[in-house]
């Protein structure tokens, strides 16, 4: 384990973890600033509605984004879920959950030049498809992959 | 200390003489353990496995399944092979020994004519004896070993600990480890293990950074060839069992890390790739479709007895993949021929324990009797006799489930009860006692609360299709690997093969339909929630000893079974 790096945001909890990003030099306190509520996206009830909000349209498949999520959620409140784009001209990542109440869970623009690799946690009510959105080059293209939610118990 | 063929036979004359000589074929207990226990030397390089013990120490009878459905693409494959269509498949002849160590026919009469299996004094001869005849093995434990047994229980799995320190298990992974908490299990591996016995896993890391919690695998040279050997713990630990135990740790499948590490394994030396699994084999047999240069899988969690290796192809050329059963009643015993760096052939061999056949090691029983004595009076107290057979095993229930649901009810006057679909758990014949070991052995876990709590039809469907998907999803990586919930009261009819929240219907209870508003008094045990915990609750060993005290003698019991949808021909039931 990395011992170092965990007594270092130890150390730095009393900011939270942005505040450490930010003074880590991770994160410009612009950026944060800069970032925008995409107030429309976030509300919408269907997947028509998210994509359109979001202007993708009808996206197309792509070999090249991988959507790194469990089959099965440890825990329904904090699933994480990563996307890695190899598609050139990445600029934007958007991750949709079909079943929950509001399908966008988040969305990251991505500034010129850096990597489509991007992974945060989702809340999640119940086993649903779980989409990764992908614009690059000016085109969507959409992946995605079912994460189930159980009960648990009775294993083994 | 190794022991060469004459002095085992010389024990094995010992052991006949001391009142082996009354039972047909086993008469010649010497001749019998010969043929099966001679196993010729094969290759360089041998890796001996067994795996889901459950703290098993003494000798015990386990009933193998009569029903292990497999669906869709898993229909009629191993494991999904019971009874008579398992022996044909294998080649086993009925009858014999090894049809009563593989199958559940005859269950009873083969228990009496060929005795017990397991036990760590004869699993430790018989280790002893193939490490004699296989310089270098290495021994591999696949984990739930610390778990099963009141004395493993009230030890925190130290009684299991030093059996297999003592027995000189190299390497090992976990699943039911877990339970006892991960402060307990980081003691044991920096502690007791140091040095000793290598606790590997890959996929399980840090919820915080991903961090690896536990060396992902670890290379050994066996007669100069460096053996890779990766830990796989079982994926699913958190949401199976509480996940309080562990709230810092993430599991999961994760076999593209699995690959890298395979992949680092190669870049290390490593001529020979395997890992140790407590996936289950389902998952076992899709991962080993998606690995490259992994030579083996050798499996457990699902408890599944496979007396040969399903060969899977993949990308580089093909994996084997064993299950090593339960209980301590197989050894499995891997012999590969390594040349020019890479494995040319292989030989594998799953051995049924027979405790007859085997003498017990006396330094291990030592031991074992060591730990028991302070707790042999409480262990030993009968509670109850039975006259039919009681067992677990099996999808959707077992004589010692029918056994805790009518407990369950009767103690807790609840209309409905549910017991978890554990595999774990040994069996009793007609006319055994149930003592408090036997009891424990069904029970012993860090989270035996029983609970009583009113729930609406609708959410009592919920839990079965809930329970029923993790069992029959077509995609194993979305199975958890236990057996349907155990279910008293209810009657439903169930569709393996329907889809998720559509498998369970026709729900009644007495007779009438189960309603979906209505709420209704159901009774259980084993939850996995916090509040659960903090809510206290008996534990299941007190109620069930009270109710089996107070009955005495347990008549055959009539098992409460769905009624099975499309399953008609299928080879997983007998």
């Amino acid at each position: 384990m990395n011992t170092q790096r965990r007594q270092a945001l130890k150390s730095g909890g009393a900011l939270g973890l942005f505040g450490v990003l930010v003074a880590a030099g991770l994160v410009t306190a612009e950026e944060a600033r800069a970032a925008g509520w995409d107030k429309p996206a976030f509300d919408a009830k269907t997947m028509d509605d998210a994509l359109k909000a979001l202007g993708a349209g009808k996206p197309g498949e792509s070999s090249d984004i991988m959507l790194n999520a469990p089959d099965i959620a440890e825990n329904g409140a904090v699933v994480p879920v990563g996307v890695k784009s190899s598609l050139p001209g990445t600029e934007f990542i958007a991750i949709l959950i079909e079943k929950n109440p509001s399908m966008l869970a988040a969305s990251f623009t991505l500034p010129d030049g850096t990597p489509g690799d991007i992974s945060t946690r989702v809340k999640m009510g119940q086993t649903s498809s779980v989409y990764a959105l992908v614009k690059a080059d000016g085109k969507y293209f959409m992946v995605s992959k079912e994460i189930k939610v159980t009960l648990g118990g009775c294993g083994g | 200390m190794s022991m060469n063929r004459r002095e085992f036979m010389q024990l094995l004359t010992t052991a006949a003489a001391g009142g082996m000589a009354l039972h047909g074929e086993f008469a010649r207990a010497a001749d019998a353990a010969d043929r099966m226990y001679e196993l010729p030397r094969f290759g360089n390089v041998s890796l001996l496995h067994f795996t889901d013990c459950h703290a098993q120490l003494m000798p015990i009878h386990f009933r193998e399944p009569d029903v292990n459905l497999g669906i869709g693409d898993m229909f009629g494959r191993p494991p999904h092979l019971v009874g008579e269509n398992l022996l044909r498949h294998f080649g086993i002849a009925p009858g014999t020994a090894q049809a009563h160590a593989f199958t559940c026919l005859d269950f009873a009469q083969a228990a009496r004519t060929y005795g017990k299996v397991g036990g760590f004094a004869h699993l430790s001869t018989l280790v002893k004896r193939m490490r004699a005849s296989r310089p270098g093995a290495l021994l591999l434990d696949g984990g739930d070993t610390w778990q099963g047994s009141g004395l493993a229980l009230w030890s925190k799995g130290q009684d299991m600990i030093d059996a297999c320190k003592l027995m000189g298990v190299d390497v090992m992974t976990g699943h039911w480890e877990f339970t006892y908490g991960a402060e307990r299990v980081r003691q044991v591996v920096d502690g007791d293990f140091k040095g000793k016995i290598d606790f590997v896993a890959q996929n399980v890391r840090t919820t915080d950074f991903g961090d690896q919690v536990f060396p992902p695998f670890v290379i050994k040279p066996i007669n100069g060839i460096p053996v890779a050997i990766i830990g796989q713990a079982f994926p699913y630990t958190p949401i199976a069992n509480p996940r309080y135990f562990t709230p810092e740790w993430s599991f999961g499948i994760n076999d593209e890390t699995l690959q890298e590490h395979a992949d680092a394994a190669r870049a290390q030396g490593a001529q020979v790739v395997v890992v140790l699994s407590h996936n289950g084999m389902d998952v076992d047999l899709k991962m080993a479709s998606r690995l490259r240069g992994v030579d083996a899988i050798l499996g457990g969690h699902t408890h599944d007895g496979m007396p040969a290796p399903t060969i899977v192809k993949n990308g580089s050329g093909q994996t084997l993949v064993t299950n090593a059963g339960s209980n301590g009643k197989f050894l499995g015993v891997l012999d590969f021929d390594v040349k020019n760096g890479k494995v040319s052939d292989f030989r594998y061999h799953l051995l049924p324990v027979f405790s007859n056949l085997i003498p017990a090691d006396a330094d291990m029983s030592a031991l074992i009797a060591k730990m028991r004595a302070p707790h042999e009076a409480k262990l030993g107290e009968r509670l109850a006799v039975t006259e039919g057979v009681l067992y677990r095993r099996g999808n959707f229930n077992g004589t010692f489930d029918q056994l805790i649901l009518d407990g369950l009810m009767k103690m807790k006057d609840a209309e409905i009860a549910f017991s978890p679909g554990f595999r774990w758990g040994t069996s009793l014949l007609p006319g055994d006692p149930i003592t408090m070991e036997n009891l424990l052995d069904q029970t012993a876990i860090t989270y035996p609360y029983t609970t009583l709590t009113q729930m609406s039809g609708e959410l009592i469907k919920t839990i079965l299709e809930d329970v029923c998907d993790n069992l029959f999803n077509p995609d194993p990586y979305y199975q958890q690997g236990g057996d349907m919930v155990r279910v008293g009261g209810l009657q439903y009819r169930c569709d393996p093969a329907g889809k998720m929240g559509g498998r369970i219907s026709a729900m009644t209870l007495n007779g009438k339909p189960l309603e979906a508003a209505k709420t209704y008094r159901v009774a259980g045990w084993a939850p996995v929630s916090e509040e659960a915990r903090n809510a206290g609750g008996e534990p299941i060993w007190d109620l069930m000893a009270r109710y089996l005290r107070d009955v005495k003698v347990v008549k055959p019991l009539e098992l409460n079974l769905p009624q099975l949808q499309g399953v008609a021909g299928n080879p997983g039931m007998a």
